[in-house]
């Protein structure tokens, strides 16, 4: 075992586990990449610390200087975790209603938190962030949903470590937030092996959101339409709450995974995929899917112990990618 | 065919405060015109000036987007639910 000098030298390089067990389809392997074990906890310290050192490299982030960011908990993390480590201030627009976990661990990590309300959503948050950063032209203002990093980091590490570790793969299933992982992973594995599909799984966010004063309030991260979002993904679902908790539990108790939310549904969307797959016209599957995140930052909704029908409701009004 | 349309909590008001409402349709198309039809304040949100639907609407039957399926010509059979939503990002 080595000895590492910064906690940020184990980023990436996460590990697959087949959980092929619980695939309805024989001919289907369903394989688990297990980005909860960067060191932040999340996929997200991919970007963090790619976005952090792009605008290193431009000149635009020296110690001293404050970052602002928009996140629903996860960028906004591992955001933290580095600009404490590098002298920088950090301010992240977080919506209400996210777990209290997640506002912890934020301020465990030296952030201040700007809450946005909760009715708008992750959307709010976002138009909150841009309005503080053109008030504020002093803050260096990331940006992952339209930061060329967000992507290129997945398709500089997150798609190449899949593809040396899984070269038969068929099929890659994530959630879709910035989209960033979809977009790096997928442009990287199709330029590698084009019949490769991608399925996005989405929660039903937009159903609750009632801060929007229209549809017109809706939003499409620049980064999914300049990377071909809609040409590029093969497929995309939604996956309800009640299915997302369901698989998340079959995570925990049948493979040992101590899994968060969304991971429960980018396995539901796999096991979809698997479902339908006929062997028979196109031989074995192998779908490799993303478990973005721990269950640690979501125990406080009630979804890994309380009763299905308690927690469904309540997890609707939560934001949980 | 009757089908159901689930309609996100911004679009109530212009459908009487209904959550889902039965229309009729053969396709995803039909099922749109046969929404805006009985609830005309629904128009200018769902569609644009074209006819088409707006870039921050996404429409699912059976939760999968229609625009990886036949978008408006996707076929819709008896049982099957449509359901509209406004794109919400995550991260
Ligand atoms: C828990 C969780 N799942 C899924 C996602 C989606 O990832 P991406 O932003 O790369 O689309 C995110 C972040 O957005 C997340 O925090």
């Amino acid at each position: 075992m080595a000895v590492y000098s910064s906690i940020t030298e184990l980023i990436g390089n996460t590990p697959i586990i087949d959980v092929s067990h619980l695939s309805p389809n024989p001919d289907v392997r369903i394989l688990a990449k297990l980005e909860g074990q960067n060191p932040a906890g999340s996929v997200k310290d991919r970007i963090a610390l790619a976005m952090i050192e792009a605008a290193e490299a431009s000149g635009e982030l020296v110690p001293g200087r404050t970052i602002i960011e928009p996140s629903s908990g996860n960028t906004g993390i591992a955001l933290a975790m580095l600009a404490g480590l590098r002298g920088y201030k950090i301010k992240i627009v977080l919506p209400e209603n996210v777990t209290p976990e997640r506002r912890q661990v934020l301020e465990a990590f030296g952030a201040e938190i700007i809450s946005s309300p909760g009715a708008e959503g992750s959307n709010g948050a976002v138009r909150m962030a841009q309005a503080l950063s053109e008030a504020n032209p002093e803050w260096v203002f990331l940006y992952q949903y339209g930061n060329e990093a967000n992507p290129t980091a997945h398709y500089e590490t997150t798609g190449p470590e899949i593809l040396a570790d899984v070269p038969d793969i068929t099929h890659f299933v994530a959630g879709l937030g910035t989209s960033g992982t979809l977009m790096g992973v997928g442009t990287y594995l199709k330029e590698a092996k084009p019949e490769v599909k991608l399925f996005a799984v989405e929660p039903p966010s937009g159903e609750r959101v009632e801060g929007l004063r229209s549809l017109d309030d809706g939003y499409v991260p620049p980064v999914f339409d300049k990377w071909g979002g809609l040409d590029l993904l093969d497929g995309k679902r939604i996956v309800r709450p009640a299915e997302s908790i369901e698989w998340t539990r079959r995570l925990i108790t049948d493979c040992g995974i101590f899994a968060g939310l969304s991971s429960g549904a980018a396995l539901a969307g796999a096991v979809k995929v698997a479902a339908r797959h006929d062997a028979a016209v196109d031989g074995p599957a192998v779908i490799v899917f993303v478990v973005c995140d721990g269950a640690w930052k979501y125990l406080s909704t009630g979804a890994y112990t309380s009763p299905l029908a308690d927690v469904v409701e309540n997890l609707g009004d939560t934001i949980y990618f | 065919m009757s089908i159901t349309v689930r309609l996100p909590t911004v679009l109530r008001p212009q459908a009487n405060g209904q959550s889902t409402v039965k229309v009729e349709g053969s396709n995803v198309g039909e099922v749109v015109n046969s929404l805006v039809a009985a609830y005309p304040g629904l128009q200018s949100n769902l569609l644009d000036d074209s006819g088409s639907v707006r870039k921050f609407v996404n429409i699912y039957i059976n939760d999968e987007d229609i625009r990886f399926l036949d978008k408006l010509q996707t076929p819709v059979s008896e049982g099957d639910e449509v359901a509209i939503l406004p794109a919400v990002a995550g991260g």
